[in-house]
């Protein structure tokens, strides 16, 4: 052994051989901060640089579809006369004699369609309606898909094998195939009743079309919710706290509503933001094939259909809408991938 | 194994048949039934209708001999604004455009997406991985009507360098498959990835490489079959896509495919067309959907048997 | 002295992690001869496992050997090319499993992957190849091998299932096995089952052993030489009877404490080592033991102890041993 390794040839001092403080120890122990579920969640979350910026998007392009547009000088039906089919920032004839008498126009950023409506415009309400779409399809979607899964999760047995049965059925179906069946034949129904039945008049404010969305999101989307839930209220059904609730004599309402859903939010709350992209995915084409909302109501997906006829000459106004919806649904994937990461890394893919 | 099997036709025959029967009835929430609607036809034709089609029978009559004719005769009847043609004809003609149409994109999306997402795997957070998963998030997130729209005015009008209308030569097939494909093809190269992750981590992979197998064996035969296991889980919902998908690009590209019928017959408001078309491609997709299932059982021995 | 089979000097191996290096073994040396058994116990993330990985050059990403040399049967393991080390795996030295559920592939028959070895190292066709796995099977004791090998792993029982993995780490009759945690995920009955029939190969076929486990009664069922691991680094090393009966380092004598004993009187409490293990992530300066060793002194804390020689085998780094030696040499002056 040489020198340097010889530990009894440093300088070693009696002294370092008293027994050490307890503090001295424990002064080695990086003992970790407990957190709770939130605030670990929200930690990670604000960590993630995507899911951040997706968030700040998301919350812009609220801001340009619910906002702005009550600003905006021109509106989504309007059609000014002589002002049809302008390009980027173009005025029209008339416009332009108004401005050289000093007049201030405001600009066509995105131009105007052949009917001489205001393209920026119509995109915000469209982004509005995409928008609309995806929360509250995703909001009911939760509201039934959890609720149904989490009663045959609890009750299991025969109730939760009919009650499976009946999601196989309806997962097998082809949604798209129905939602344009019933999309079709909706229409007269929800007519009839907004004309003739007192109280349901807001259906033509709302629109049939996104009223037959919404009846469809609520009658078929439901199902992958309600097995997520469903798989999760088994699992958890078996904890020990679950079992004490139960000997404790807290009624099954109770449990659902106490112990297992609110275990079970960091799922939901992913899962519904995922389903937002794919809300929006269904309605963008949905009105692109020329169902949907109802003229002149916009949609992304029906002004990208629309601009088809013309696209050699005005191309913008394809790709406004058509990247309007990219960044919207790219977002809400990207914020739901970084939720997904930050509440519940046991759900990737 | 055949237990399943016959488990597995019965409950698509009984989707078969549900969807069949949701079909018949949601038409008649449109004025006048299923045969009639929107037009302002004369006294004579509507009596003439509604003796051909015996729309004067009450309403469990007339379901009863629909589903007979569409099960005996596999009849799905003739389509109102074309006048005389039977919907049956109308699909043999157009359906086997779509149908290739669909198929090479369902190849192309596997061929590319299971390569492109193990590459991604293998190279974890190297800057092939990153490409690979940054354009994969971008696919995941246009729909297939933007890709085929603007693919047509890109390549179509501004490059003027492939064909955009029809389906005539092997060109025109280059842009309505990168359109259908292009979403599925980053679903997939994702799912691989993930898929491909967690297998390369599994206990089984250390065996492999324990035994002394090289790298690329051991990911040719171990990994892969494994990793591949969810896209095949996925090919269902990739048919239904594909399908829908063909919906818009026939449209955009004016294919003469069942895709471009259908959506002109909801137009036209041909309710004959949409729903012998809904239930032909329902029962095509359920029929599918059962292939792909027992598919997966005989990949994957470890699912039970019975 | 034999020939030493493996020689690992002073080997670390850290892994880069995104929160930075953890040092998964510090400087250890072990010394096995040719048909030694060798123990290794530590509890979770002492390195053991790390250990075994890097004597067959299977050391996961992101983990790296930063120091230190492996010769093993004339190799210089630290410094092949992966293709060599390919040669070597599952022909002169092989390993198996914690978990046998896991280890095996699932969509592959068990004759499949026990070939899949053969056909790897030996040139033996198809047939030949085929008898050679019936008498593996035949060899761990495994009965009705003709069906056994068309099977797939999740149709054998857990006990099976590792006795299929011994069959393939035998299959090239290795110079050394390497057993991680073999029996850990077994019932208790089958865990005995499985260390005896390890035993006995080790009589057939003349192999040395390693062991890598947190149960001393595997241990001291199986083993000649023991090698305790804390936090990467070997706290203390000996035969077996140094170890269960003269314990030098407090940890050692804290797990030795906390088995429980058939012939120990009734009023005697099993003892818990407190504490938790440091993180690794920020290795203390000093012994990884002291903060949670009851005779934690000063020094302990600032400084790693050298070993101390007890006898030719036995091996102890602890400052209380360091003390002894330093008071005897300073004795006179205090």
């Amino acid at each position: 052994m040489d020198d340097k390794r010889n530990p009894l040839s440093f300088q070693l001092d009696v002294s370092d051989f008293l027994p050490a403080e307890e503090s001295e120890k424990q002064s080695l122990v990086v003992m970790r901060e407990s957190v709770n579920f939130w605030k670990d969640g929200f930690r990670r979350l604000k960590k993630n640089k995507v899911a951040m910026i997706s968030l700040v998007v998301i919350i812009l392009i609220m801001i340009f579809a619910f906002v702005l547009p009550s600003f905006y000088p021109y509106s989504y039906e309007q059609q000014i006369r002589g002002s049809e089919n302008l390009g980027l920032l173009q005025y029209s004839e008339d416009e332009l004699a108004r401005r050289a008498a000093g007049e201030k126009v405001f600009p066509h950023f995105l131009g105007t369609d052949s009917l001489g409506r205001d393209t920026t415009i119509r995109i915000m309400m469209g982004s509005r309606i995409s928008l609309l779409v995806g929360l509250i399809a995703s909001a009911i979607i939760l509201i039934i898909g959890s609720t149904y899964g989490a009663i045959s999760g609890y009750f299991g047995g025969k109730i939760d094998m009919i009650m499976m049965r009946i999601v196989d059925i309806i997962y097998t179906i082809p949604d798209i195939l129905i939602i344009i069946l019933l999309s079709v034949t909706l229409k007269y129904p929800l007519k009839d009743l907004a004309a003739n039945v007192k109280g349901f008049a807001w259906i033509d404010i709302v629109g049939v079309g996104l009223i037959s969305i919404f009846i469809v999101f609520s009658l078929l989307y439901w199902v992958g919710m309600s097995r997520i839930v469903r798989g999760q209220i088994l699992s958890l059904k078996e904890q020990d706290y679950v079992i004490a609730a139960k000997a404790l004599g807290a009624s099954s309402g109770r449990i659902i509503r106490k112990h297992l859903l609110t275990n079970t939010i960091g799922t939901l709350i992913v899962t519904t933001t995922l389903q937002i992209p794919s809300a929006i995915f269904t309605e963008s084409f949905l009105s692109f094939i020329g169902l949907g909302v109802s003229a002149p109501m916009p949609s992304l997906g029906s002004m990208a259909s629309q601009a088809l006829n013309g696209i050699r000459s005005y191309p913008h106004r394809l790709m406004a809408p058509a990247i309007m919806i990219s960044i919207i649904i790219l977002s809400f994937n990207l914020l739901g991938d970084g939720l997904r990461d930050a509440f519940d890394p046991k759900l990737k893919d | 194994m055949g237990g399943y099997i016959i488990k597995r036709v019965a409950s698509a025959i009984i989707t078969i048949f549900a969807v069949a029967t949701i079909t018949f009835f949601l038409m008649f929430l449109v004025p006048g039934g299923p045969f009639l609607a929107e037009k302002a036809p004369t006294p004579q034709t509507i009596e003439a209708l509604e003796k051909k089609y015996g729309l004067d029978q009450p309403v469990v009559v007339q379901y009863a001999n629909y589903m007979k004719r569409l099960i005996f005769k596999l009849d799905l009847g003739t389509s109102l604004k074309k006048r005389g043609q039977e919907i049956n004809d109308i699909i043999r003609v157009r359906f086997p455009v779509s149908a290739r149409l669909g198929a090479i994109s369902v190849c192309t999306a596997i061929c590319l997406g299971i390569p492109l997402g193990s590459i991604a795997a293998l190279n974890r957070e190297k800057w092939l991985d990153r490409t690979i998963m940054a354009i994969s998030t971008v696919g995941n997130a246009i729909p297939s009507f933007v890709v085929a729209t603007v693919l047509m005015y890109v390549c179509g009008v501004v490059l003027r360098i492939l064909p955009t209308f029809g389906l005539t030569s092997p060109a025109h097939y280059i842009l309505p498959v990168i359109s259908l494909s292009f979403y599925p093809t980053a679903y997939i190269s994702r799912l691989t990835r993930t898929s491909m992750l967690d297998v390369l981590g599994q206990d089984y992979m250390r065996t492999a490489k324990a035994k002394g197998l090289s790298q690329f064996k051991s990911l040719f035969k171990h990994a892969l079959r494994n990793a591949v296991l969810p896209v095949v889980t996925y090919l269902g919902p990739l048919l239904a896509f594909i399908m829908t998908g063909n919906f818009v690009v026939e449209r955009i590209f004016t294919i003469p495919g069942l895709g471009s019928e259908f959506i002109s017959s909801i137009t036209d408001r041909d309710y004959p067309l949409i729903m012998g078309t809904t239930i032909f491609l329902a029962t095509l997709l359920i029929i599918l959907n059962v292939f792909v299932d027992i598919a997966y059982k005989i990949i994957d021995p470890r699912i039970k048997l019975k | 002295m034999s020939k030493a089979l493996l020689n690992i000097n002073n080997l670390k191996v850290s892994f880069f992690t995104p929160a930075g290096e953890v040092k998964a073994i510090n400087d250890i040396s072990i010394r096995m001869e040719e048909g030694d058994v060798l123990g290794i116990v530590g509890e979770s993330g002492s390195g053991k496992s790390v250990t075994a990985y890097s004597i067959m050059g299977l050391i996961p990403y992101p983990g790296k050997i930063v120091n230190g040399t492996i010769e093993f049967n004339g190799h210089n393991i630290h410094e092949m090319a992966e293709k060599e080390l390919q040669n070597i795996r599952g022909n002169e030295v092989s390993i198996i499993f914690q978990d046998p559920m896991t280890s095996l592939n699932p969509v592959y028959t068990v004759g499949n992957q026990i070939q899949e070895a053969l056909f790897l190292h030996t040139n033996m066709d198809k047939q030949r190849a085929y008898q050679r796995s019936l008498e593996l099977l035949n060899l761990v004791g495994i009965n009705e091998p003709e069906k056994r090998l068309k099977q797939y792993p999740h149709e054998l029982s857990g006990g099976m299932r590792q006795r299929v993995m011994i069959a393939i780490a035998l299959a090239c009759e290795p110079k050394l096995l390497i057993a991680d945690e073999p029996t850990t995920a077994l019932d208790v009955t089958i865990q005995a089952q499985i260390i005896e029939l390890m035993m006995e190969l080790k009589k057939k076929i003349n192999m040395s052993i390693i062991v890598i486990t947190h149960d001393l009664g595997i241990v001291a069922s199986m083993c000649d030489k023991i090698a305790v691991m804390y936090a990467g680094k070997i706290v203390e090393s000996g035969t077996i009877d140094d170890i269960f009966y003269s314990p030098q380092h407090e940890y050692t004598k804290g797990l030795l404490k906390s088995i429980p004993k058939l012939n120990k009187k009734e009023h005697e409490k099993l003892v818990p080592i407190k504490g938790v293990p440091v993180d690794m992530l920020n290795p203390p300066a000093g012994c990884p033991f002291a903060p949670r060793c009851d005779s934690c002194m000063k020094i302990c804390l600032k400084r790693m102890p050298e070993y101390t020689n007890i006898s030719d085998d036995h091996k102890c780094a602890c400052w209380l041993l360091q003390k002894k030696e330093y008071e005897a040499a300073t004795g006179g002056e205090r």
